[in-house]
Formats: structure tokens, sequence, C-alpha cells
């Protein structure tokens, strides 16, 4: 028959669109990369407006180090109980997961709450992020990964739901392995946030 | 057709790049010729091969041979890699000299002596060109004028959005942003009134951001600036500056007889550092610009 | 309550925009009224408007892109007959006020909500079909993101009537797009309009990027790859690489004009010349990301009108793998004149000029592929050679614009203008509408009329040298872009010249459109049944026309470059015959949440834009509540049961039979 050279086994064919597990996984990683370009200028523009302080304070004034370290500690910690959750997620655990899942959520409102007191703080005394270039690109670039974590939370409380219901199945496993990436992703810019913004401002 | 385009300019036609003033317009428009002129070795191969081909090998033509699966050769391979990429190393040779010996920057574009360069500061305004004369304490709006053969550097900023600063018949343009200390040498070779303009468009009143270059001989640039020095106007800074700088469209040629002593660097400096370094007049306004504006929108967002 | 909005916003004084206004409502009434009266309401929704088919989100991108491409040229003979009129001291029939925001919009218009959507539309018709897949990998992301671009759509449509467009110039530089500057809305409208839009644009990236390099059919290694889902893969990884630039560059701007942040301001810190390269770090790729896709149909149209292999088609590949690298580093080469030094212009100019080599290669290609061939000279093929030759003229401007000593006295004329027009009508609309006539029977099952089309053709060919020649000669009088007028006369003939060539394309226009209607009317004449119209080459041929929803019964197996084509020329040929046995076929489900985000997303960006707080709140918790729809709803895919599959495939090949 001329047309069966031009299909394939029928046995192989119609399993592929089942792993859509993969496909997902993927797509969020190319999602990621396409995010990490947002950073990167983000992270290009602060380096340009480093010295657009307009006469108002520059790195060195507006970094408050322990606070920093703290939260820094927080989001690291909530990044290694993500894991643990995911762990118990492969042994098929669905309690584990939750209750690891609600100590990350914890982990990581904390983090935003320090952030948070952190740029009230710098408004009230004048620091706002209209207040030069420079505070703006910082305010952007902080404010921007915080943006992130804070959806990284509605989608911790939204996993958390789901999983209650529905328990660890084809729908929401992806979903965790997706929102795993996402969560270890803004450990790594975070990283980034505090080197270069936190570390570097205060050595200069 | 194209090639009727550089005939067509060419013959007795006096556009401003055909028939440029000074060495950095010439220089520019046989950089142009040349650069055209090697893209024809690939061009007009490709635009009579197309016709050829397309001719020959018309469906009806039964004559020419049809080779359905050959895909692929070697040496016709080579040859459409290496004849661009010959191409692409001449045009480069060129484009890395003359970016440095025609770079706005450069003075020896326009003389071998940069001492004797005579400087000229240019400023956008909304809409219109002011001129300051650092050594001659002057300044024009919309008219500014040099003698022939005088290498002159052009200081170029902006006291609002971007714009750019061109004579189309003496050769570069720059940007004049505000803040920022630009610069372009320009000369020219023969007397003439020259229009020069903004090419970047700025608003509202882009197109009238004209303004006349007048080359002269030696001595009617200096009656011109007798001309100038007569003038009842001064440009104090800020208090007339602020008033000249507010948005016109056309404004009409003036002369400014007296010019506040460092003008040009105030002007650069408006945009400089922050409310707290600054002791001029503006940033307060600016100031209370913004929180009217932050005012504003709080309003707004009460409502 | 309503924020700056009142009815001020309306320019009701202005003749021009109220007649638009007048027609476009009559005309939306006429719609609106014939699909309720011919009652397919139920049918536009169930059929195309909730659909996660890409055959016809594709069909929707390219209606967009022509009504979209008539709104873009309306402003395009308005600027020419201003230019026209304008000289020595008239100010002709447009004020500054309304010619700056005509050629902000004509440009917005043309490369966002013309351009893209064609190309976009034409990868989503094509690709999946090309690679032997039933659907992309992301069915419902694939319909948000026609949604948020019809968003994008509507709002740079209502800023024609209610407010103002932006009167920056199409990339908005700063500090004039700043709140400073430009006060009004305008640059609002310009803001949400492409943030949503572009959202739109990098979700579509990111599925054709997995669907394109995990949804392969069996045997389709890289290599063997159709040459447009090539082009249409680079063009991909553009998109995911430099729309999240423009993304970020837009955010910023907004943050500047909302909150009073200084990232582009002139003073306070900020720094102008950043927004000029952060906004060209995107815009260079974006015009690659336009070109390549039109490159992948010329490869196309012209190895099959010529029944013959593509020549050298792994060249081919690499070229286009060279250009999507190299285009990434030659942003600067739109601002030579900003200052930045010798060193700094010469470097991207001559990344510049590296990149006509391989462009210079694919054309060489093209041209050996035609060699001894046996040419049918049909519109495709009319665009394509209309392509060649003046697209090569466009790209020889383009090496002049490139080197820096030359750009510096044609930066900002028309010279840029007549240039870009050059390859973007040369290249990306001459390959679009050829990638229309080529596809159009796959998609509808009858062939589009061919007198028109290639009336069409000589109209867009003849009118583009008229309208565009003058242009480059003007320039070297110094004439710039962005005039509203000028004051010098001797001009104003050439300017006249270039008005009779932008009529010539409104023929052509025109044509297009009759073609469109002609065919209609006449499909039963031009039907298609067979699913191979022009003798194809590649998998897309061997589907039904129109494809079934599920494109295969049994997903190809391929061993080569042009698989059909090779599968005709075994003894015996290829015929189209039922199986003896189908199974059940995996698809995903219509969505309503798609539309409905994007129509929440819409009231957003409006609401933003007019600084309507309350309602921005009504979107965003809109768009959300919508999303958290889309995330509990586990109804999301079905099986189309064998019998179902038998049964369309049977009455196929009677209709098929019939034919025959």
């Amino acid at each position: 028959m001329a047309t069966e050279t031009l299909k394939q086994d029928d046995h192989h064919g119609e399993h592929e669109h089942h792993d859509t597990t993969g496909l997902k996984v993927f797509g969020f990683w190319i999602y990621l990369m396409s995010d990490l370009v947002i950073f990167g200028m983000l992270f290009a523009t602060y380096a340009v407006l480093l010295r657009g302080t307009a006469g108002g304070p520059g790195p060195d004034d507006i970094v408050a180090l322990p606070l920093i370290f703290v939260s820094t500690m927080l989001l690291l910690v909530s990044s290694f109980t993500f894991g643990v959750a995911m762990l118990a997620q492969q042994a098929g655990r669905k309690e584990k997961v939750l209750q690891w899942l609600a100590v990350t959520f914890a982990l990581g409102l904390g983090f935003i709450l320090l952030e948070l007191y952190e740029f009230h703080h710098l408004i009230s005394e004048g620091h706002g992020p209209g207040r030069s270039g420079f505070l703006s690109a910082f305010f952007t670039l902080v404010g921007t990964h915080g943006l992130h974590v804070t959806f990284g939370l509605i989608w911790i409380a939204i996993m958390f739901i789901q999983i209650r219901k529905r328990g660890l199945d084809d729908m929401t496993k992806p979903r965790m392995m997706c929102l795993s990436l996402f969560w270890h992703f803004l450990d790594i810019v975070w990283i980034c946030v505090f080197s270069f913004v936190y570390l570097f401002g205060v050595m200069v | 057709m194209w090639l009727v385009v550089p005939l067509l300019l060419l013959s007795g036609c006096d556009a401003a790049l055909i028939d440029p003033a000074g060495q950095v317009g010439q220089g520019l428009r046989s950089l142009i010729f040349t650069a055209f002129a090697l893209m024809m070795i690939v061009v007009i191969p490709v635009i009579i091969m197309t016709i050829l081909f397309a001719w020959r090998y018309r469906q009806t033509n039964l004559a020419a041979k049809y080779t359905p699966n050959w895909e692929h050769s070697t040496i016709i391979e080579v040859f459409v890699w290496f004849i661009p990429l010959v191409i692409i190393v001449f045009l480069a040779i060129i484009t890395w000299q003359t970016s440095h010996q025609y770079d706005p920057h450069n003075p020896n574009s326009v003389t071998e002596n940069p001492e004797e360069v005579m400087e000229i500061q240019a400023v956008s305004l909304d809409w219109k060109w002011l001129f300051i004369y650092p050594d001659l304490n002057i300044a024009t709006v919309n008219e500014v004028a040099f003698p022939v053969d005088q290498p002159v550097r052009f200081q170029v900023t902006s006291g609002t959005v971007m714009n750019s600063f061109m004579i189309p018949t003496l050769g570069s343009q720059i940007y004049a942003m505000a803040g920022m200390d630009n610069d372009v040498y320009l000369e020219s070779d023969r007397e003439g009134v020259f229009r020069g303009r903004s090419t970047n468009y700025s608003g509202r009143g882009f197109s009238q951001m004209l303004f006349d270059a007048r080359v002269t001989s030696e001595q009617e640039f200096q009656q011109w600036v007798q001309q100038v020095r007569q003038s009842p106007d001064t440009l104090t800074y800020p208090q007339e500056y602020e008033a000249l700088a507010e948005p016109t469209v056309a404004h009409p040629v003036e002369y400014f007889s007296q010019i506040a002593p460092h003008l040009y660097q105030d002007i650069l400096n408006r945009f400089r550092g922050g409310p707290s370094d600054g002791n001029h007049g503006n940033h307060g306004r600016e100031q209370n610009h913004s929180s009217d504006q932050a005012h504003a929108m709080s309003a707004q967002a009460a409502e | 309550m309503f924020g700056k909005l009142s009815l001020d916003a309306i320019p009701f004084h202005d003749p021009i925009v109220m007649s638009v206004a007048v027609v476009i409502a009559i005309g939306g009434a006429a719609v609106v009224a014939g699909v309720t009266y011919f009652r397919q309401w139920g049918y536009l929704w169930r059929e195309w408007i909730t659909s996660i088919d890409h055959k016809k989100i594709g069909i929707m991108y390219f209606l967009v892109a022509i009504v979209m491409l008539i709104r873009g040229f309306s402003d395009a003979i308005m600027m020419r007959s201003q230019q026209a009129i304008a000289a020595g001291g008239a100010e002709g029939y447009l004020p500054p006020h309304h010619y700056d925001q005509i050629f902000t919009a004509h440009g917005v218009i043309m490369i966002f909500f013309v351009a893209m959507p064609m190309v976009i539309g034409l990868m989503n018709l094509v690709v999946p079909l090309q690679i032997g897949a039933r659907d992309v990998a992301f069915p419902f992301m694939n319909n948000l993101s026609f949604w948020l671009f019809a968003a994008g759509v509507i709002l740079v449509n209502v800023s024609l009537v209610v407010g103002e467009f932006a009167m920056t110039g199409w990339l908005a530089y700063a500090p004039l797009s700043g709140i400073e500057y430009s006060p009004g809305v305008g640059v609002d409208y310009w803001i949400w309009a492409l943030q949503i839009s572009g959202i739109g644009t990098t979700l579509t990236g990111i599925n054709f990027f997995v669907t394109i390099l995990k949804m392969r059919t069996k045997g389709m290694t890289m290599f063997r790859m159709p040459i447009f889902t090539w082009t249409a893969l680079c063009a991909n990884v553009l998109i995911i690489a430099s729309f999240p630039i423009l993304t970020a560059t837009i955010a910023m701007l907004t943050l500047d004009r909302y909150l009073g942040m200084h990232f582009f301001t002139n003073d306070m810190g900020g720094n102008m010349m950043m927004y000029v390269n952060l906004i060209w770090a995107w815009g260079h790729p974006e015009v690659y990301i336009l070109i390549l896709p039109a490159f992948g149909v010329f490869s196309e149209v012209i190895a099959t009108f010529t029944k013959k292999r593509l020549f050298g088609y792994k060249t081919m590949v690499w070229a286009t793998v060279g250009i999507t690298v190299l285009s990434f580093i030659v942003w600067l080469h739109h601002f030579f004149t900003m200052g930045a030094g010798a060193n700094v212009n010469a470097f991207f100019g001559i990344t510049t000029m590296i990149i006509a080599i391989p462009t210079g290669v694919k054309i060489f290609n093209w041209l050996f592929t035609m060699y001894r061939g046996r040419i049918q000279f049909t519109s495709p093929v009319l665009w394509t050679i209309g392509f060649v030759i003046t697209f090569t003229l466009g790209g020889m401007t383009g090496v002049m614009l490139a080197v820096p000593g030359a750009n510096f006295v044609l930066h900002n004329s028309l010279f840029v203008i007549a240039h870009f027009h050059n390859v973007i009508i040369g290249g990306v609309v001459f390959g679009m509408l050829a990638g229309l006539t080529y596809w159009f029977p796959k998609a509808f099952g009858f062939k589009l009329d061919e007198t028109w089309g290639k009336r069409s053709f000589w109209f867009w060919q003849i009118g583009f040298y008229f309208a565009f020649v003058p242009l480059y000669i003007l320039s070297f009088d110094g004439a710039v872009r962005r005039m509203q007028s000028y004051e010098q006369t001797e001009w104003q003939p050439l300017m006249f010249v270039a008005l009779f060539g932008a009529v010539l394309i409104l023929f052509g226009i025109l044509c297009l459109i009759m073609q469109l209607f002609v065919s209609v009317r006449d499909r039963h004449k031009n039907r298609d049944l067979t699913g191979d119209p022009w003798d194809g080459r590649t998998l897309e041929w061997a589907a039904h026309s129109p494809p079934a929803f599920y494109n295969f019964a049994h997903l190809p197996e391929v061993h080569s470059i042009d698989p059909f084509w090779e599968k005709k020329q075994q003894p015996g040929g290829y015929k189209r015959e039922l199986s003896t046995h189908y199974e059940d076929i995996h698809m995903p489900r219509n969505t309503t949440e798609g539309p409905i985000l994007s129509l929440f997303s819409l009231i957003f960006g409006f609401a933003m834009v007019w600084h309507i707080w309350w309602l921005v709140a009504v979107g965003i918790i809109g768009m959300f509540v919508t999303f958290m729809f889309r995330i509990f709803n586990d109804d999301t895919d079905y099986y189309v049961p064998a019998a179902e599959v038998e049964r369309i495939e049977r009455e196929y090949h009677e209709k098929l039979g019939m034919q025959a």
C-alpha cells in the first residue's frame, strides 16, 4: 500500500501524545529562560543607573545587610524545603508534600514581608523609587523579583488546595515540577540580586 | 530603474549630499559612491541572473535542461559564500578606516591643526536652535555663521528631548541629548547659506526646526558679529534662557549681544545631578512639577 | 469615577476621525446584525472564538492582519498626500497633532498588527502540518496568544476615537514619550497595546519553539525539517530572546510615566540613551522575526513551482541560523549618530555587513533552485521573483546605511524610510502574500483566483518603486523622515510621484481584496480536494484540504527532506486511500477561558490608559478568576473515537471520489 509508508506504526504514534508532562516542563523551562532575559535587562539597567543617584543615596546608603542576610536565608531554606516536598512527591506521600509546601509558603511569605518592610523603610526615609534613576532601578529589580516570589506564593497556595483535593495525579504532578523549577529559579535570581545589588553595594 | 537614480542625481542636480561643501561632506559622498559601486558587483549579476533564469527555465521551454534532483554543487556553494565574503571584507576595511577618519568627534576630519578650530555651541530647544559663541560671548537663535575654510567644532546638547544636529551640505550629524555634551567637526570650502535642521523627530514643531548656516568670508563674518553685538537683547541664565526655552514653532532669528558666562555648561548641568546639589532654580520647579503629578494621580485614585 | 476619561476625549471636531468612526460603527453594526440575523453567534463562538485548532487560529490572525493592513495603509496614503501638498509654506490638511499620530500609528500597526500576525498566522497554519503534528504543544496558550494580540489590536483602534494615539514615532523614544513631554494618553495606548499583545507574542514563541522541537513526527530529524519550519524555529528563538526585552523596556517606561520613576528621564539620574539601546536590542531581532519566515515561504514556493529540490538545503539552514545569532549584535547601527565613538561604530557597522553574507547566499540558492528547473509562473512565483530583485536592492541600501560614515548623512533621512520599506514590503509583505496564495487551498480547499493575484502583484511591485525611489532621491537633498511640511518646493514633484506610487499600491490591495472575493464566489470552480493542488513536496500536502481538525488520521513517518514528493516519485505514485484500521485520537478541547481572559486584559489596558483605578481592579481580578477557572478545569482534552475518525475519513474520500 502506497499510503502505508507515509504513516507511522500506529502503536508508536499514539503514545507520544500522552507524554504531556515532558512538554509542559520543557515549555516551562523555555518560559524561565525568557523571564531570565527580563531579569538580565533589569540587571543591565541597574548597572547603567548605578551612578544616576541625582544627589540622593547610593547603593551603600540603602543596604541593611543583616536584614538582607535573614531574608536571603529564608529564601535559601525555602528552596531546600521545596526540594523535600518534591522528594515526598516522588515517594507518593501526599501528606508530606502538603506539610513541606506549607513550610515553604511560610518561609516565602517571611521573605516577602521583610522585603515590604525594607521598601517601606526606604520610602518613609524619602528614598522612594521616584527619588533618582538609581533608586528606580533598585526598586524595580528587587521588586520584580519580589513580585515573582509573590506569584510563587499564590501558586503554592493553589497547589496546596489542588493536591489536597485531587492528590498526586497527572494534573498536579507536572504542575509541581514546574513550580519547583520556578521556585529554584527565583532562588538563583535572588543570589544574583544579593551579590550584585547588596554585597557589591556595601563593598563599593 | 534603480540605475537611473544616481544618474538623475548627478545630472546637474545640486542636491545637498551630491554637491557638498567641505571635506567631511565630500569625503562621505565618495564613501557612499564607493559602497554603492562595491555592492553593484553582486546586485547587477543577481538581477540579471534572476531575469535570465526565470526566462530560460520557464515551464514551457522544454528545450532547457531540467534536473529535478540536483540540489548541491560544491563549486557553486563555495562561490556564493566567497563572493559576498570578499566584498564585505573590502567594505569592512573601508568601514573601519572611514569610521575613524570621519568620526564626528575627530578634529582631524576637518583639520590637521586642532588649534585653529573655532568653537560654536549648539543647543536644541523646543523647536529652535540656540547657537552660542563662547569666545565672542554672543548667541543667536536659528542662525549660525562662520567663515569659509574655517574648521568648526560644534558642541551639541539639548535643552529638551533628543534632536539631531545636521547641516546636510556640510556632512555629518550628531544627536543633541539633554545633559550630554556631544560634538561634531564641520567645515565648508565655499561660501553660501546652507539650510540646517534637526533630523530627529522631537514633537509638534519638528518640521520647522530649521536654521541657516551662513558661510561667509572672514570680513563678512566680522560684520555679522558686529551686527549681533548691536542687538539690544541679552541671554541671562536662568531667567531669559528659560523664557527662550518655552516651546515655540518657527521661531524667528534672534541675536543676543550678551550672554551668561557659562551658559552652555549651565544648560548641561540642568540635567545632571539632583535637587540637593543643584543651585539652579530649575530643579525646584521640576520637583514641584513631579509632586504635582503625584498629587494629581492620587487625587484620581481617590475618585 | 472615570479617571482622565471624559466626553472631551472624543474628537468630535475632527471630520476625518469622525467619518472613520462612523464608517467603523456602521460596518461593525452591519457585521453584528448579519451574524445575529443568520444566527451565527453560536457557530462563531464554538468554531472560532473558543477554538484551539491551530489552523483556525492561523486564519484568524491573517484575517485581522488584512483588516489592519487597510487601516495602516489609510495612514500611509494620508501621509503621502499630506507631503504632496505641504510644500513651501503650505500646511496641508493634517496639522502636526494629527500627522504625528498618523506616522506613529502607521509604524506600530504595520509592524505589530499586520506583519507580525501574518507571520504568526502562517506559522500557525503551516508548522504543525509540516512537522506531522496534530496540534501545537500548548493549544490553550495558542488561543490565549491570539486573543491577547486581538486585545492589543482593539486598544489601538479605540485610540482612534477615544482620546489620541502616541505622537512619538513607532518606537516612542524617551524622553519624548515620558510624562513630561507627552502628558496625554497617546503613549499609554501605545504602552498597553504593545504590552498586552507582546505577551501574547512571547507565549506564541515558547509554544512554537516547543512544538517544533518536541512534536515532530517519526523520522523527522532536524535536518529533515521543511525549510519554512526551520525559519519559523529561528523566528521563535528570536521571539523568546527578544520580546522579554521589549516587555522590560515598556515596563520601565510605564513606571516612569505612572509612578514618576526616572529610568529614561532627562534629569534625576535617568538615562534616555539606555532606552534607545534597549528598544533596538529588541527592535533589530524583531525585523528578523518578520523576514526569516518570509525567507522560508520563498524557499518552499520556489522549490515547489520549479519542480526541483531546493538548492543547498543545509546552506540555507546554516545561513538562517547565522542570521539569527548575528541579529543580536547589530542593534547599535540604528543610532551611529549618538556619538559612541569610532571603534564601537565600526564594530557594529561590520557585524551588520556580515549579515549580508548569509543573506546573499540565500539569494543565490534561490537562483540556483530556479536554474535547470521548470518554473510555473503562478502568482506565488511572481511574488518570489519580485522579492529577489526588490530585496536585493533593499539589502544593498541596508549595507550602505551600515557604513557609519554614510550613515552620518543618511540617518533619519527618507533614505532610511525607503530602505526599510524596500526590505519589509519587498521581503515580508511579498513573502506573506506568496504564502497566503500558496497555503490558502490547504486551509480552505479551494485555490485563490490567479488573475486578480497577478494584478495585485503588478500593482504592488510597480507601485513600490514609484512610491519609494523618489524617497531615495529626496534623501540626497536632506529630506528627513516625519516631516509634516517642508519649505523646499523643488521636492514637491517627487512627493507627487511617491503619492502616485502609494495609489498604485492601493490598487494592489484592492486587487487582493477582489481576489479573495472572487475566489470565494467561484469556490466551486477552484475546488481542490486532493489536498495537493501544487504538486507539493512536504507533509502538509499529504493532509486533506481543508485538513480534518486532527490533521492526520495516522501520524506520518518521514525519511527525507521532501517526503511527500519522494513518495509521489516512487513507482505507482501516491494514492489517497482509506486505511483499514483507525485508532482513538487524543485532542484538546476548546477553551472559553482564553477569550474571556483576554477580554479582561483589554478592560485592564483601557482602564490603565485612562487611570480608572476601580476598572483596573476589575480587569486584574477578572483575569485572575478566569485563570483560576482554567487551573481548576480538568476537562481540557478528550479522545476522538476511532469510529468518528473513520466516519470523517470516509466522508472525505467519498467527496474526493465524486470530484474525480
